[in-house]
C-alpha cells in the first residue's frame, strides 16, 4: 500500500515536472480547455441567477379582481363576504380606488398624467391569494370569479412568471446541449494533446513494454497528465467566470440603482465548483485513457501489419 | 529452465525462421547460440522472451508455455528475464541512472531502495561514476554496458543477449564476456546469441548451432 502510494506520488510529481518543462504549450491547452468549459458553465451560472430572481416573484401568485368603477360600496362589501366564504381563498387584501389613485399621484412617472384627470378613473381591487397555487386551480378560480357580479376583470399575476419559467426551462435544455458538446470537445482536445505527448515518448513506451511494463504502467503517467490538465482547465474556467461576473456586476450596478433592486450575480457555490472540477478532471482522464489505449492497440496492430506486409 | 520441443516459427510472410528445434537448458547453464546471420538466432531469443510466439511445437520458460501464455501474463514473465538487445534500445532523453531505474519502476520496486539497487548494477558494469551522463556521451562499449546494467538491475534468473559483442573490438568483447561469465557464476541462466567464433573457441561453452533455422552440429 505504501509502495503503491509512493509510486503514484512519484508519477504525479514527475508529471507536474514534465508539464513545467513545456510551460507554454501546456498553458495554452489548459486555456483552450478552460474557455471550452467556461461557456456552458457560464451560461449555467447566468440561468441560475435569473432563476433565483424569478423565484422572488414566484412565491405567491395573486389573482387581482378589478371591480366595475360603477360598483356601489355595499356591492364591494358583498364581494368581501363572498371571498371570506370561498373555501379556495387563503387570504385577500382590499385596495380601495382612492388609495390606488393616491399612490399613482405620488409616483414620479405618473404624476403628470394624474394631474390632468378630473376624477379617479381607477377601480377598487381585491388581491386574492389562493390556498392551492397550481395553475389549474388558479385558472378555475379565475373563471369562477369572472362570473361574479360587479367584477369587471380578473387577472392572474403569475402568468408572466410562468412564461419566464418556461423560457428558463428552454435555456436549461440549451445549456445542457452546450455542456454535452463542449464536454465531448474537451475529451477530443485532451485526446490530441496526449497523443502528441505519446508520440514524443514512443521509444520509451516500446522499451518499457519490452522489459515487462503492463499497459497500466504505461497508461498511468498519461492519465495523470490528462486529469491534471482537465483540473487546471476547470480552474481556468472558474476564474474566467469569476472575472466575467465581476465585470458584469460592475456594469449592472447602475441598472440596479435605477430599479432599486439588489442585482448582484453570484458565482458557482461550493458544491457546483467541486462538481465542475471533478467533471473536468474526469473528462481529461477519459480523453487520455482513450488516447493511450488507441496507441497501445495501434502498436499491437502495427506488429501484426508488418507481418502481413511481408507476405506480399 | 528453458525447453524447446519441436519448435517451428513461420512468419506470416511465409518465411520459415525456425523449424523443428528441440533442446533444453538447465538452471544456471551458460549457452551460446551461433550461426550465420539470418539463421534464426534472434527469433529464438524472441521466443524465450515471449516477444514472438511459436507457430508449432512448444516453448517452456520457467515451466510457462509461451504459446498459450495470456497476454496479460507476458509482462510478468519478462520481468524475470534480463534482455540485452542488439540495437541496445537505450532511452536517449534519459540519464544513465534513469535508464537503469526504468525496470525497477516497472516492477514497482520500493523507490526508497531503488537508488542503491541502480548503483549496484552500474558498479557491476563499471559505470558507477557516470550515472548523470546521457547515453549520447557514452562510447559504443559503454552503451553496451549500460544495456547490461539495465538487464541485471532486477536480478533476473535468465539473461538473454543478442550479439552483445557485435561491433566491439576483441579486447572490449572479452570484458563483456567476462561480465556474463560472472553473472552466470552466481547462478543466472545465460543465453547469448553470437556469430563471433573466436569467442566460442576461447570459452568452449555449450553451443546451440543454427543453420537456416534448423539445428546443425
Amino acid at each position: 500500500m505504501m509502495a503503491w502510494l509512493a509510486i503514484n506520488l512519484n508519477v504525479f510529481v514527475s508529471t507536474i515536472r514534465r508539464m513545467l518543462r513545456s510551460p507554454f504549450s501546456n498553458f495554452f491547452s489548459i486555456c483552450v480547455i478552460g474557455i471550452a468549459l467556461s461557456l456552458p458553465t457560464g451560461t449555467y451560472v447566468l440561468f441560475e441567477n435569473f432563476q433565483s430572481f424569478s423565484s422572488h416573484f414566484n412565491g405567491s401568485p395573486q389573482i387581482s379582481l378589478f371591480l366595475d368603477t360603477a360598483a356601489k360600496p355595499e356591492q364591494v362589501k358583498d364581494i368581501a363576504k363572498r371571498l371570506a366564504k370561498d373555501p379556495g381563498v387563503d387570504h385577500y387584501r382590499f385596495v380601495p380606488k382612492s388609495e390606488a389613485f393616491e399612490r399613482f399621484r405620488n409616483s414620479a412617472e405618473y404624476s403628470d398624467v394624474t394631474a390632468g384627470l378630473a376624477e379617479n378613473p381607477l377601480p377598487d381591487v381585491y388581491i386574492v391569494f389562493a390556498k392551492d397555487n397550481s395553475s389549474r386551480n388558479l385558472e378555475g378560480m379565475r373563471t369562477a370569479m369572472s362570473a361574479w357580479p360587479e367584477v369587471a376583470h380578473v387577472q392572474l399575476d403569475s402568468e408572466w412568471v410562468r412564461k419566464l419559467d418556461s423560457l428558463l426551462k428552454l435555456g436549461q435544455v440549451a445549456t445542457a446541449i452546450l455542456a454535452v458538446l463542449l464536454g465531448a470537445a474537451l475529451i477530443f482536445i485532451t485526446f490530441n494533446t496526449i497523443r502528441l505527448h505519446i508520440l514524443t515518448q514512443k521509444d520509451e513506451i516500446e522499451v518499457a513494454k519490452l522489459i515487462g511494463a503492463t499497459n497500466t504502467f504505461i497508461r498511468r503517467p498519461f492519465l495523470y497528465l490528462g486529469a491534471i490538465q482537465g483540473l487546471a482547465g476547470g480552474i481556468a474556467a472558474w476564474s474566467i467566470i469569476a472575472t466575467g461576473l465581476h465585470f458584469l456586476n460592475d456594469a449592472s450596478r447602475d441598472l440596479a440603482q435605477i430599479y432599486s433592486v439588489k442585482l448582484a450575480l453570484s458565482n458557482l457555490d461550493a458544491t457546483d465548483t467541486l462538481f465542475l472540477l471533478a467533471l473536468s478532471s474526469l473528462l481529461g482522464w477519459t480523453g487520455a485513457w482513450l488516447s493511450v489505449t488507441r496507441h497501445l492497440w495501434q502498436m499491437d496492430w502495427e506488429n501484426h501489419f508488418t507481418k502481413l506486409a511481408r507476405q506480399f | 529452465m528453458i525447453r524447446f520441443d519441436g519448435v517451428g516459427k513461420k512468419y506470416s510472410g511465409g518465411i520459415v525462421a525456425l523449424k523443428d528445434i528441440s533442446f533444453s537448458i538447465e538452471k544456471g547453464e551458460m549457452v551460446f547460440i551461433s550461426g550465420h546471420s539470418g539463421a534464426g538466432k534472434t527469433t529464438l531469443l524472441k521466443l524465450v522472451a515471449a516477444i514472438e510466439r511459436p507457430t508449432s511445437g512448444s516453448v517452456l520458460v520457467k515451466s510457462q508455455d509461451i504459446g498459450s501464455l495470456r497476454k496479460s501474463a507476458i509482462p510478468y514473465l519478462r520481468r524475470k528475464i534480463g534482455m540485452i538487445f542488439q540495437d541496445h534500445k537505450l532511452l536517449f532523453n534519459k540519464s544513465v541512472f534513469e535508464n537503469v531505474y526504468l525496470p525497477l519502476q516497472i516492477s514497482a520496486f520500493d523507490p526508497r531502495e531503488a537508488p542503491s539497487r541502480v548503483r549496484a548494477a552500474l558498479d557491476k558494469v563499471g559505470l558507477l561514476g557516470r550515472e548523470r551522463a546521457y547515453p549520447v556521451e557514452l562510447s559504443g562499449g559503454e552503451q553496451q554496458r549500460l544495456c547490461i546494467a539495465r538487464a541485471i538491475v532486477n536480478r533476473p534468473t535468465i539473461l538473454i543477449a543478442d550479439e552483445p559483442t557485435g561491433n566491439l573490438d576483441a579486447e572490449y568483447s572479452e570484458i563483456i564476456m567476462n561480465m556474463f561469465r560472472s553473472f552466470n557464476q552466481v547462478g543466472v541462466t545465460t543465453l547469448i546469441a553470437t556469430h563471433d567464433d573466436s569467442m566460442l573457441e576461447k570459452l568452449r561453452p555449450r553451443v546451440i548451432n543454427l543453420s537456416h533455422g534448423a539445428l546443425s552440429t
